[in-house]
C-alpha cells in the first residue's frame, strides 16, 4: 500500500518535471505562412493539364480520369482536330469536390493530368472553385519531360502513318501471310 | 486617499487587478500551454500574442446572447452571476499585504469554505436549467465533486489553523514569520491543492465540463457573455486558490526585504498558477468514480490522520 | 449594523413567504437558500460570526445542495407545478395562518417584556468551542457517534460485492 502511493506519487512528480523541461526544448510548430514548409514534388496538390515537348496538349479526352474519379468532379467533352487528334472542348475540374487522391493522374495515359505540390486554392466563392481548360492548362511539360503521346502511340493521325512511330514495327500485310 | 485595509482604493485595486489577472490567464494559459506541449501557442495578435485576450473578449461580448426556449429563464440567467459574485467574494479575506485587503475578518478561511460551498448551486443551477442530457449529468458530476471535496479541503487547512490558533487569515499570515507552514503540514498542503484543483473543477479534474465524454458539462447550452461568465470565473478561481495556498501554506507577503510584500505575495501566487497550468498540460483526467473513490477513501483519512497528529503534536509542545 | 439587520430580516420574511408560494420546486429551493443566507447576516450583525458561517456552510452549502441534488434526479415537471398550484387554494390556508397567528401573538408578548437594548456581544469561535467542548461535551460526542454511524453505514451500502 505504501509502494503503490510512493510509486503514483514519484510517477505524477516525474510526468511534472518531464512535461516541464518541455518548456526548453525547440518547438516543432511551422509558421506557416511567415515561413513555408518544404513540400515534396510528389506531393498531391492542385491538378493541371500539361503539353507534350512540341507544345501541343496531352490529353486526348479518352475520359479514362473522368471514370477513375471518385467524387466525379472531371468533366469533359471529346472533341476532334482536322489532323485526326483528339483534344478535350471542355475540361473542368470542380476542386470543391476533388479530394485529391491522384487516381486522375495514375489513370491517364498521356501523362496529360497531373497533380502539384500547390495546395494554397482558398476562395471565397464556391464557384470560383470550378476550374476550366484555360485555368488547368499550363505551358509545360510537367512531371515528364520527354513524353509525347502521339510518337509512341500507334494512332494514325496527319503526319505520322502507322509504323511511324517510336519503337513501332512497321504494319503487317496480314494478306500476305496466307498460306 | 490612502492604501489601507478596507479604503476604497485598495478594494478597488484588488477588483481590478484580480480580474484584468484572470483575463490575462486565457493568454498566458494558453502560451504556457503551448510551449509545454512543444508548440507556439497564439502568437499573431499583438507583441507575442499579448492582446489574444482583447481579440477573445471582443468574439465573446459580440457573439447571440442565446437563452434556449426549453430552459428555465429564471435559473439560466443567474447561475453565471452567482459563481461570478462567489467568487469575487471570497477575495475579501484575502490578506494581499500588510496594507491591502477588504476586510480582516476572524472568520476568514471559513468565509472562503462558505463561498467555495455556494458556488456549487452555479453549476448546478445551470445543468438543471438547461434541460440538457449532457448539462444535467455535467452538474450531477460537478455537485457530487464539488460536495465531497469541500470537505477535504475544510480538513486540510484545520492544520493550519490549528497551528496559529485563529481563523483569521492576516494572523495565520504573521504566526509564519518563523517557518511557512509547507513544513509541518506537508500532507495538509498535498490535500489542499489536489482539493482546489477539484473545487475549481480545473484539469485534470475537470469532470463535470469533460468534452470528450459529455459536451461541455453544465454549460452546453450557454453562449456569448453567459458562458464568457463561466469561463472567466474558473480563472478566477484559479487565481483565488493560488492566492489561499500562497497565504496558508507559503507565508503571504513574508519575504526577503529587498522586495515590497505586495510583489512577494504575487510571485508566489503566479508560480502556483503557473503549477495549475503545468497539471492541466501533463496529468490526464482521472475517471469519475476512481474521482470519488479516491476522495472518500484515501483523501479523507490521510486528512484526519494529519489533523489528529497536528494536534498531537500542538499538545504535546505546550 | 441595525439597518442590515432589519433588512437582512424583511429578506428573510419575503423569502421564506416564498419558499411556499412557489409552485417551481427549483425556485422555492432557491428561495429557501435566500432565507438561510438572511438567516446567517442576522447572526452576524447579532454577533455570532461562527454561526453565520457555519449556518452558510452547512445549510445553505451542503444540506440545500444535496435537496437540489435529489431534485436533479426525479424528473420533475409541468405535472408537479400543476399539483402544486391545486394544492394552493384559499381554503387550505385557514388553520395554518390561524396557528401562525397564535404562534405570532406569543412572540409579541414574549418580546414586550424584555427590554430592547441590544448590545451585541462578539462570539467567537474560541467561546462556541469552549462551550461545546465544555458543557456540551456529551450532546456532542452523541452527535458524533450518529454521525459515525451515518458514515459506516453509507460505506456499507454503497460497497459493491
Amino acid at each position: 500500500m505504501i509502494k503503490l502511493i510512493v510509486d503514483t506519487l514519484l510517477s505524477q512528480v516525474r510526468t511534472l518535471w518531464l512535461v516541464f523541461l518541455k518548456l526548453f526544448k525547440k518547438k516543432d510548430t511551422v509558421e506557416y505562412p511567415d515561413q513555408q514548409p518544404y513540400m515534396f514534388p510528389r506531393w498531391r496538390g492542385r491538378i493541371i493539364l500539361s503539353r507534350d515537348p512540341d507544345g501541343e496538349e496531352r490529353c486526348v479526352a479518352c475520359n479514362l480520369c473522368a471514370v477513375a474519379c471518385p467524387v466525379d468532379c472531371i468533366a469533359l467533352q471529346k472533341g476532334e482536330m482536322e489532323d485526326g487528334r483528339w483534344y478535350p472542348e471542355f475540361f473542368r475540374i470542380n476542386f470543391s469536390r476533388c479530394i485529391m487522391c491522384g487516381f486522375c493522374e495514375e489513370a491517364c495515359p498521356t501523362n496529360a493530368i497531373q497533380l502539384t505540390p500547390d495546395f494554397e486554392m482558398a476562395e471565397y466563392i464556391r464557384q470560383d472553385m470550378v476550374w476550366e481548360k484555360e485555368d488547368l492548362l499550363i505551358n509545360g511539360t510537367g512531371k515528364y519531360h520527354d513524353y509525347n503521346f502521339y510518337r509512341v502511340a500507334g494512332k494514325q493521325i496527319e503526319g505520322k502513318d502507322k509504323g511511324e512511330a517510336l519503337n513501332e514495327a512497321a504494319p503487317v500485310d496480314v494478306r500476305s501471310l496466307l498460306p | 486617499m490612502s492604501l489601507e485595509i478596507g479604503s476604497f482604493l485598495s478594494i478597488g485595486l484588488i477588483l481590478g487587478v484580480v480580474i484584468i489577472t484572470a483575463a490575462l490567464l486565457i493568454t498566458v494559459e494558453r502560451r504556457l500551454l503551448g510551449f509545454w506541449q512543444e508548440r507556439l501557442g497564439p502568437n499573431r495578435v499583438g507583441w507575442f500574442g499579448s492582446l489574444q485576450v482583447v481579440a477573445d473578449m471582443i468574439k465573446i461580448f459580440t457573439k447571440e446572447d442565446w437563452v434556449p426556449p426549453f430552459a428555465d429563464k429564471f435559473s439560466f440567467v443567474i447561475a453565471p452571476g452567482i459563481i461570478m459574485t462567489v467568487v469575487l467574494l471570497s477575495f475579501a479575506v484575502i490578506p494581499f499585504a500588510p496594507n491591502i485587503g477588504v476586510i480582516d475578518s476572524n472568520i476568514g478561511v471559513l468565509f472562503i469554505l462558505a463561498m467555495a460551498s455556494l458556488g456549487a448551486y452555479s453549476v448546478m443551477l445551470g445543468g438543471l436549467s438547461s434541460d440538457n442530457k449532457y448539462a444535467l449529468l455535467g452538474s450531477l458530476r460537478a455537485a457530487a465533486q464539488m460536495v465531497s471535496y469541500e470537505v477535504f479541503m475544510g480538513i486540510s487547512l484545520l492544520g493550519v489553523v490549528a497551528l496559529t490558533g485563529s481563523f483569521n487569515m492576516r494572523e495565520i499570515v504573521e504566526s509564519q514569520a518563523d517557518g511557512w507552514y509547507i513544513i509541518p503540514q506537508f500532507i495538509g498542503f498535498v490535500i489542499f491543492l489536489i482539493a482546489g484543483v477539484a473545487e475549481s473543477h480545473r484539469l485534470p479534474f475537470d469532470i463535470p465540463e469533460a468534452e470528450q465524454e459529455i459536451c461541455a458539462g453544465y454549460h452546453t447550452e450557454y453562449s456569448g457573455m453567459k458562458f464568457g461568465m463561466f469561463f472567466v470565473a474558473e480563472y478566477i478561481g484559479l487565481v483565488l486558490i493560488s492566492s489561499l495556498i500562497t497565504v496558508l501554506f507559503f507565508g503571504g507577503w513574508l519575504g526577503p526585504e529587498f522586495l515590497p510584500p505586495i510583489l512577494w505575495f504575487s510571485i508566489k501566487a503566479f508560480a502556483f498558477i503557473a503549477f495549475f497550468i503545468l497539471m492541466r498540460a501533463a496529468v490526464p483526467r482521472p475517471r469519475y468514480d476512481q474521482l470519488m473513490s479516491y476522495g472518500w477513501l484515501f483523501l479523507l483519512p490521510l486528512s484526519l490522520v494529519n489533523l489528529l497528529i497536528t494536534g498531537v503534536i500542538i499538545l504535546s509542545m505546550q | 449594523m441595525i439597518a442590515l439587520f432589519y433588512i437582512a430580516a424583511i429578506i428573510a420574511v419575503i423569502a421564506t413567504v416564498a419558499v411556499i408560494l412557489q409552485t417551481n420546486i427549483v425556485h422555492g429551493l432557491l428561495y429557501l437558500i435566500l432565507s438561510l443566507l438572511a438567516v446567517a447576516v442576522i447572526f452576524y450583525v447579532l454577533g455570532a460570526p461562527f454561526a453565520a458561517v457555519l449556518e452558510a456552510i452547512v445549510y445553505a452549502g451542503a444540506i440545500m445542495v444535496l435537496f437540489l441534488f435529489v431534485i436533479m434526479m426525479l424528473n420533475l415537471g409541468q405535472h408537479t407545478r400543476d399539483q402544486e398550484r391545486s394544492w394552493l387554494t384559499p381554503r387550505g390556508w385557514i388553520v395554518p395562518s390561524l396557528l401562525a397567528a397564535v404562534l405570532l401573538g406569543q412572540l409579541v408578548n414574549v418580546m414586550s417584556q424584555i427590554d430592547h437594548e441590544l448590545i451585541p456581544a462578539q462570539i467567537g469561535v474560541m467561546e462556541v468551542s469552549a462551550l461545546l467542548f465544555g458543557p456540551y461535551v456529551l450532546a456532542v460526542e452523541l452527535a458524533s457517534i450518529l454521525l459515525l454511524a451515518g458514515l459506516v453505514a453509507a460505506y456499507h451500502l454503497a460497497k459493491t460485492k
